[in-house]
């Protein structure tokens, strides 16, 4: 019956539980496989092709899903059966021979692999015996998802999935409900800090923009993610991009904007490929475009592509990306709320900032601001609510993404749930925030740090994206350093020569003395260099790119002393060691 | 350069689906169709961009993602990025040009394949990373690389 008042949401949203309805309690079973970038990596596609080989073989009818991330990268390739009504039954390290078991013997038999099974999810009341409960996987058990909520869980391609679980209900209430300034509120009240490294209030940046009169403005979504050792952009746009697109869409409405951008870089196929069938969706929905749910907010949205430069993520350098130039930064002022993206106001957003919008909205800003640490401003701490979205990778047992309330210590994440350094090896260092974000040594007191973005630049680290990097006893500081730099070096974009010259010659300090050929002179000398760099650079490249060296002196200055003054190594790093002298052409 | 190319790259060039096309988002697209960026190509984008053939070259010289002679049937890349490192990406590498016979990126003598260095193919739960031909594969060790390279090369079309 379709009652008068029925709103046009009503309509897609009955139309998306019917479906879903269906797929996870109609006739068939359904199998999901991980083919997120480890997914593939693990050979996820392969086990894909063994699934769909072997049902036709059997003359089994099933729907197969190929699905972002759970999070449990370390044993991807992940696959899990759900009988009609039943539990997910999860098996890990999945290879094409296992795939056509679990097809003959669970799908086609209905006998689930109790030995190879990793855990189920579902009621505890329909258990398969002899399988644990996967919640209670120390990776699972501490985490909170709210960006991460569908990922592993719903097919990113299929829009209505994402609605059947909850998705566009927050833009529905948005547009129906609350005006923009109500939802600009809301976004206020949770506190919410942007993501991509600043960790500036979204509230405060987004009201730059919302007070700015131009009837074109943009919003812009930053999935550039240079940053070796972070997935979780990726992670979640290839996993759940709807949450993105409804974020960017309510920062649109909540802005008085018109016009979405998001920014992938070119060749990560898995997001580029999932978020432009979402956004193919939204349209025919009329979830985006002219005239949203059939009120009076309008709003476009597409993909841009770059090609590979790490500084193209820095916000005005991708705006020059955008419209099809070298990637170099603008100088500020003009900000971007002012002057932005073609000459027109804009604001920009980290992935994981956006796709926490739509929580925010449909539980209200006080809830997010309730997860996380509160502020003490007696130590400058001001506070970060919601939660970190961490990718572990390295020398840790699991290895990962993983969504944990802000406020838990590095230890929990990293003992607790991480399960330590394999191999009964110690762990030395961490690398977090990308490569300007230095190394942090694996110190007692270190690993008490919590999760705050405060704590973290007060310990001179930076939480920034939520990459960490964990590094082993067995790792040379010295090489670590020199690698980083290498990066920093390759990656500058040259338009300011205190970056351009100073990293090239950071770097050529740095390979003298792994060559044991450094002097007394030259830890001097890169100070100099680095302070230059600071002072003379325009962007946080140049500004920051001091840190890898500097933290690496401050944890673990006597290996720098052992190979400059004892002309002796440390480690036992190879004689050839490679290093990329890579310039941009 | 046959026709069959030219069209291939005016289809590109002049085909995009989506709505905001620029000198960058044209160059992507050539190098999608056809592996790199010919001087007809600089060409048709500034044409279609109404730009200086200057203002092209510039964009397609600054990412390294272009290349400007045809590509090779195997492209390797190996990545280099800390977490990768970490996890003893310096003696994959190592295999890796030992395999092809290089001591740097490029492309292999006989033209049949290329290397490439690459700072984070994104799958870094599963460092060392490698792609071949854009298919990831991880948790490489010095001899998978070696053995992967040797049964792509050996698949690989001859020139
Ligand atoms: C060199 C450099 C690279 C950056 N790369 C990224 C990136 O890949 N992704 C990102 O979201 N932010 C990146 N940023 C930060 C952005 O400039 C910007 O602060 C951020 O996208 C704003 O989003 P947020 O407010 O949601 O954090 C980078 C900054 C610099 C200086
Ligand atoms: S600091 Fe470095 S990366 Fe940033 S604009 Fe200057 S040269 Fe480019
Ligand atoms: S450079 Fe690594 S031990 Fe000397
Ligand atoms: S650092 Fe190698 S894949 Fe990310």
């Amino acid at each position: 019956m379709t009652a008068p008042t029925e709103s046009p949401f009503d309509a897609i949203l009955a139309e998306a539980r019917r479906r879903w309805e269906d797929l996870t309690a109609g006739d068939r079973p359904w199998i999901r496989v991980g083919t997120g970038l480890a997914g593939e990596a693990a050979g996820g596609f392969e086990v894909v092709a063994a699934v769909k080989a072997t049902l036709e073989q059997q003359q089994v009818t099933a729907n197969v899903s190929e699905v972002g991330t759970l999070g449990l990268c370390f044993a991807e390739p992940l696959l899990d059966v759900q009988t009609p009504n039943g539990p997910r039954v999860f098996y890990g390290q999945v290879t094409p021979e296992l795939a056509e078991r679990i097809v003959r013997e669970h799908v086609a038999g209905g006998n689930p692999l109790p030995e190879n099974a990793i855990g189920y999810l579902g009621e505890p009341a329909q258990a398969p015996v002899g399988i644990t409960n996967l919640q209670d996987h120390p990776m699972m058990a501490l985490q909170q998802r709210i960006a991460l909520r569908n990922a592993g869980n719903i097919d990113p391609s299929d829009l209505y999935q994402y609605i059947a679980n909850g998705g566009y209900s927050a833009l529905s209430k948005a547009l129906t409900e609350m005006s923009p300034e109500d939802t600009l509120g809301e976004v206020r009240t949770s506190g919410l800090r942007g993501r991509g490294g600043a960790a500036f209030p979204a509230g405060i940046k987004w009201g730059f923009l919302a007070g700015n009169p131009d009837p074109n403005k943009y919003i812009l979504c930053n999935c550039e993610e240079g940053d070796p050792g972070a997935f979780n952009d990726r992670g979640i746009l290839e996993s759940d991009p709807a949450t993105v697109v409804e974020g960017i869409t309510i920062a649109g409405y909540a802005c008085n904007a018109n016009r979405g951008y998001i920014f992938i870089r070119y060749g990560h196929n898995q997001p580029i490929d999932r978020t432009r069938a979402v956004i193919r969706q939204a349209y025919e929905l009329g979830l985006l475009g002219q005239n949203i749910l059939g009120t009076d907010f309008s709003f476009d949205v597409e993909v841009a592509l770059t090609g590979d430069s790490y500084v193209s993520g820095e916000e005005t350098a991708l705006m020059e990306a955008i419209e099809g130039k070298r990637s170099m930064p603008r100088y500020r002022p003009p900000f971007p709320a002012q002057v932005g993206v073609f000459g027109k106001p804009s604001n920009i957003n980290n992935v994981k900032t956006l796709a926490y919008v739509p929580e925010i909205v449909a539980r209200g800003g006080q809830w997010f601001a309730g997860i996380g640490t509160p502020p003490d401003p007696d130590n400058r701490i001001n506070g970060s609510s919601g939660t970190a979205i961490l990718c572990l990778s390295g020398d840790i047992t699991y290895t990962g993404l993983i969504e944990v309330p802000l406020g838990m210590t590095l230890r929990q994440v990293l003992f607790d749930m991480a399960g330590g350094v394999p191999n009964g090896k110690s762990m030395k260092l961490l690398q977090t925030g990308g490569p300007l974000g230095g190394v942090l040594s694996a110190s007692d007191a270190n690993l008490d740090l919590v999760l705050d973005f405060d704590v973290f630049r007060a310990a001179g680290a930076i939480l920034g994206s939520g990459g960490i990097i964990v590094a082993d006893e067995d790792t040379c500081v010295v090489d670590l350093t020199r690698n980083l730099i290498a990066f920093c070096q390759y990656e500058s974009c040259g338009k300011c020569f205190p970056c351009r010259m100073g990293m090239s010659h950071l770097l050529e300090v740095l390979e003298r003395i792994s060559n044991l050929e450094g002097t007394e002179e030259d830890l001097a000398l890169m100070r100099n260099i680095g302070e230059n760099m600071q002072a003379g650079s325009l962007c946080g490249h140049g500004q920051l790119g001091f840190n890898p060296v500097s933290s690496a002196l401050r944890y673990f200055g006597h290996e720098f002393d052992a190979h400059i003054r004892e002309k002796r190594h440390t480690g036992d790093c190879p004689d050839q060691v490679f290093s990329p002298r890579l310039t941009r052409r | 350069m046959d026709d069959a190319t030219f069209q291939l790259i005016d289809r590109a060039v002049n085909d995009q689906p989506q709505s905001t096309v620029t000198v960058l988002s044209s160059l992507l697209a050539v190098e999608d169709a056809i592996g790199y960026i010919p001087t007809e190509a600089v060409e048709a984008v500034a044409v279609r961009m109404d730009a200086t053939v200057n203002d092209v070259w510039a964009v397609a010289t600054f990412y390294p993602n272009f290349r400007f002679d045809p590509p090779t049937d195997l492209r390797v890349e190996v990545c280099w990025g800390p977490s990768c490192h970490v996890m003893g990406a310096t003696a994959v590498i190592a295999a890796a040009q030992e395999a092809l016979g290089l001591s740097d990126e490029g492309d292999t003598l006989d033209g049949k394949a290329t290397l490439r260095y690459n700072t984070c193919l994104g799958a870094c739960a599963h460092a060392p990373v490698m792609a071949i031909n854009h298919h990831l594969a991880g948790r490489i060790t010095p001899d998978s690389a070696r053995s992967r390279i040797a049964s792509a090369l050996a698949t690989a079309p001859a020139h």
